[in-house]
């Protein structure tokens, strides 16, 4: 028996930074704001005296319980697709506050190149350059038009940093609220080698804030302690940019604004190209919920997000036998390919490698983007490199030159030794579309409601070994001058191993001015139910060669605004433009 | 039950009595000198093995998961080939790690409490593909370190951890048997190394399950032994930190962060973060 509640204006579903961001406007803006959450309630309480790496790193304290819910994965389309079954192969954040609450804070605007791929691409470089098959498109917003909102949320999050100081660069309306991060050894020695490779480094912007700080909507967050019990941690300090110390609060102090933790949510209800509300399960009582609202806004992150519209019926599923549909299309992210590079190993030198921060490192965009000439490049787009000093735990720690034995005497030996003499850099390699890596239900797999698994079809591509591998030149070159005794290279792996622990999926729910290849228009509206607004990574055409969260943070506060115009005037704010052109 | 010693049979509601009396066994009885007989006494004889932790009286050195000693044995024996003692510091036995692994596989992660286990199980581990997860895995969120080792098997057996620790452990003693002719805990360091390079490389069929998740999840949980808190009962008087000159929790690296010198602090354990 499903017990119907009263309407609100707007129903949230999911509390991460995406649907942090719009429960924070609408209810600042006078709207009745009800956010639904799977998880449970947590605060910064939840997080004081617990630094337990075992917990929490190797048992994924803060991680989604798979036994009633995952995905299943294949590499191709004729395979039958087996379930991820532990958290070690996917590790997806939960509770409130999502994803960001254990996240490592690393914050990067996307470049004009990313939002403008496709014409960019055949603008420089002919539309030879684009390989048949890879389906990236323009996202039909801006880097100058998503200016602002980067802007905004930078201030909202506090982020520390300095501007990225390559001639390249794009362009920012002010600094960023907060001074850089300070400098470890490790990172002055990225820096001096880098500078005289000729290349651009600065400080990795930083979510784990440089000093106490209050922003624009009054939130008070602290200095970051480099306590090191960051990434796949809540923060004890209040000193790391999520929703928790920051738009939650700030939702909450309206009035208009309530969070319900427990609340799974299983159907959009949809009738006539239009949502009424959603159907949610109390967690903990089993209780069925009808929550009707004027707008409805999925924030669940990239899987949820496309796997409730499928199961709604909402938006036509993408087949790739026909590439038409869209809800599924050009599935990407950042996996065991990306994030690869080279790790130096001294022997004179010793850091304090105990200590660190999520996000604190140095970084260069040289070979970022279309900052450099492609003509002659087997691949599209690019990263940044990067040297990043996270504190390293004691069981997570253990690296040894390549050859050496990973169990026994010598292994132990080494590993003891290197504990805190060994830095690596990697390339956070940009991953692009294809007509194959695509979202669906799978036909076996079901959750503890009966509801079919996300299904994701997804390989590797040349695109991806060859910019690893130019990546994997490119870290190594640093780290040599940087001065390593011993620098071995990262493997490039032929294909995708079906592990999701880096929280980098996107795309299914896509961005674009074409209906037929896009399903959400650019204030991430539906073209397909003008009352459904879909936040998040699902909005990824493509990844860019940066990490994610400022993006969906800033496209958050593009579609807030989007909500408020939309419960003002209504109908669709996008006009549809029916591109020609294939897939 | 496959490994049912000879004779002895599962039967419901039987008297202790009629059971002596059917199956001929009688106190300090042997029957026929059977592998049932020579565990009985070998349960009743000194460990020398892990005799050494028992020596500071630690009240918490005592098996809540392995019902069999042999099989913690065998594990114990295991355990220290892989993390032995050295000139640097004590290995895994004297860290506790044996009693450290016990204990998790008591635990919800023991029993895949929070893992998806519904079926269809893809049984034979060949079909299932592989995952090229770092052994020595850094779990440092989406920025993961992930240099490929050898590629991993996915998880898709419909065994739990702690019956694939069972199950793992036990063969490793047929193997030794049929290899050297000798219980595992018997054989001397080089063929005990031998026998785990076997379950190492994938050449043990387990029947459901590939060697390489045994022998990657022994791997893990070792390195867990030596450098979890020691409230979980491995890295004993916190020996492994010590080794590694790891601080422990701490509120603050204010002060180091920026110092050139590798500055060298006392650990300090999750207890006394939690202000004890």
């Amino acid at each position: 028996m499903v017990i119907k509640l009263e309407k609100v204006d707007v129903v949230v579903v999911g509390t991460g930074w995406a649907g942090g961001v719009v429960c924070a406007e609408l209810s600042k803006a006078g709207y009745k704001v009800v956010a639904l959450e799977r998880g449970k309630n947590q605060t910064r309480e939840d997080y004081i005296g617990v630094k337990d790496e075992l917990r929490y790193t190797n048992r994924y304290e803060m991680m989604q319980n798979l036994s009633s819910e995952t995905i299943t994965s294949r590499n191709n389309l004729d395979e039958v697709a087996l379930p991820v079954r532990t958290r070690k192969e996917m590790m997806a954040g939960t509770d409130l506050g999502g994803g960001s609450v254990h996240w490592a804070g690393a914050c990067y605007r996307w470049t004009p190149y990313d939002f403008e791929i496709k014409s960019k691409t055949i603008e420089r470089y002919g539309k030879g350059k684009i390989p048949e098959g890879m389906t990236i498109q323009d996202w039909g917003i801006t880097y100058d038009e998503m200016e602002k909102y980067y802007d905004k949320w930078e201030k909202t999050a506090g982020i520390s940093g300095e501007a990225d100081p390559n001639p390249l660069a794009a362009k920012r309306s002010s600094d960023y609220p907060n001074p850089p991060m300070k400098e470890s050894p490790p990172i002055k020695l990225f820096k001096e080698a880098t500078k005289k490779l000729g290349y651009h480094p600065f400080q990795v912007p930083a979510g784990n804030l440089s000093q106490s700080y209050t922003n624009p909507d009054g939130e008070a967050m602290n200095a970051c302690m480099y306590c090191s019990y960051c990434t796949q941690y809540g923060c004890d300090f209040g000193a790391k940019s999520d929703p928790l110390v920051s738009v939650i609060p700030t939702a909450t102090k309206t009035g208009n604004f309530e969070a319900r933790v427990g609340a799974n949510v299983r159907r959009v209800l949809y009738k006539n190209g239009k949502a009424t509300g959603v159907l949610y399960v109390n967690t903990l009582t089993g209780e069925e919920y009808e929550q009707p609202a004027d707008v409805i806004v999925l924030a669940a992150f990239t899987f949820t997000n496309n796997r409730l519209l499928l199961l709604s019926g909402i938006g036509e599923p993408y087949d790739p036998k026909t590439r038409k549909g869209v809800i599924g299309r050009n599935y990407n992210g950042q996996f065991g390919i990306t994030f690869l590079g080279a790790r130096g190993f001294f022997d004179e030198k010793k850091f304090n490698y105990y200590a660190g921060a999520g996000a604190l490192g140095g970084v260069i965009s040289d070979y970022a983007a279309d900052n450099f000439d492609h003509t002659n490049l087997n691949f599209l787009n690019g990263g940044g490199i990067e040297m990043r000093q996270y504190g390293s735990g004691p069981i997570a720690t253990n690296k040894v030159p390549k050859g050496t034995p990973s169990w026994g005497a010598e292994f132990k030996k080494k590993s003891v030794h290197y504990t805190n003499r060994s830095l690596v850099v990697w390339y956070t390699s940009a991953n692009m579309a294809w007509w194959h890596n695509y979202l669906s239900l799978d036909p076996t797999y079901k959750d503890d409601n009966g509801d079919p698994l996300l299904r994701v079809t997804f390989k590797y591509t040349d695109q991806d070994r060859n910019i690893a591998k130019f990546g994997i030149e490119k870290s190594r070159e640093i780290m040599e001058a940087m001065g390593a005794d011993i620098v071995d290279e990262d493997e490039v792996p032929q294909e995708f191993d079906h592990v999701y622990d880096g929280g980098h999926y996107a795309g299914g729910v896509i961005m674009g001015t074409d209906p037929t290849t896009s399903a959400v228009n650019n204030y991430l509206q539906m073209w397909d139910a003008e009352n459904i607004f879909v936040i998040g990574a699902s909005a990824f055409p493509q990844f860019a060669g940066h990490h994610p969260t400022e993006t969906v943070g800033a496209l958050a506060y593009r579609a807030s605004e989007g909500i408020e115009k939309y419960l003002k005037e209504g109908g669709m704010l996008v006009a549809k433009k029916e591109v020609s052109t294939q897939v | 039950m496959a490994d049912n010693p000879k004779g002895v049979q599962d039967k419901k509601g039987m008297s202790r009595r009629t059971f002596m009396k059917n199956t001929g066994l009688v106190a300090g009885g042997v029957v026929g000198g059977g592998l049932f007989g020579s565990l009985l006494t070998n349960q009743l004889q000194d460990k020398p093995a892990v005799q050494s932790t028992q020596e500071n009286g630690l009240i918490q050195d005592a098996r809540v998961f392995f019902s069999r000693g042999q099989d913690f044995d065998i594990l114990a024996a295991a355990t220290e080939r892989i993390f032995p003692k050295d000139d640097l510091g004590p290995g895994a036995i004297e860290l506790g790690i044996p009693y450290f692994i016990d204990k998790q596989l008591s635990t919800e992660w023991g029993i895949n409490a929070k893992e998806y286990m519904k079926g269809p199980f893809a049984v034979y581990t060949t079909n299932t593909g592989t995952h090229n997860n770092s052994r020595n895995q850094s779990q440092q969120g989406p920025n993961a370190e992930t240099q490929v080792p050898a590629p991993t098997p996915r998880y898709q057996t419909k065994m739990t951890r702690s019956e694939i620790f069972v199950t793992g452990l036990r063969e490793m003693d047929n193997v030794a048997q049929k290899e050297f002719g000798a219980s595992f805990v018997k054989l001397t360091g080089e063929q005990q190394d031998e026998v785990l390079r076997m379950f190492d490389e994938g050449k043990v069929d387990l029947k459901g399950i590939g060697s390489k998740n045994f022998f990657n999840m022994l791997l893990q949980t070792t390195l867990e032994g030596a450098y979890a808190d020691p409230v979980y009962g491995g890295n004993k008087n916190m020996m492994g930190w010590k080794m590694k000159e790891y601080p422990g929790p701490r509120a603050s690296y204010m002060a180091q962060i920026e110092v050139d010198e590798f500055v060298k602090l006392e650990p300090q354990s999750l207890r006394n973060y939690q202000g004890h």
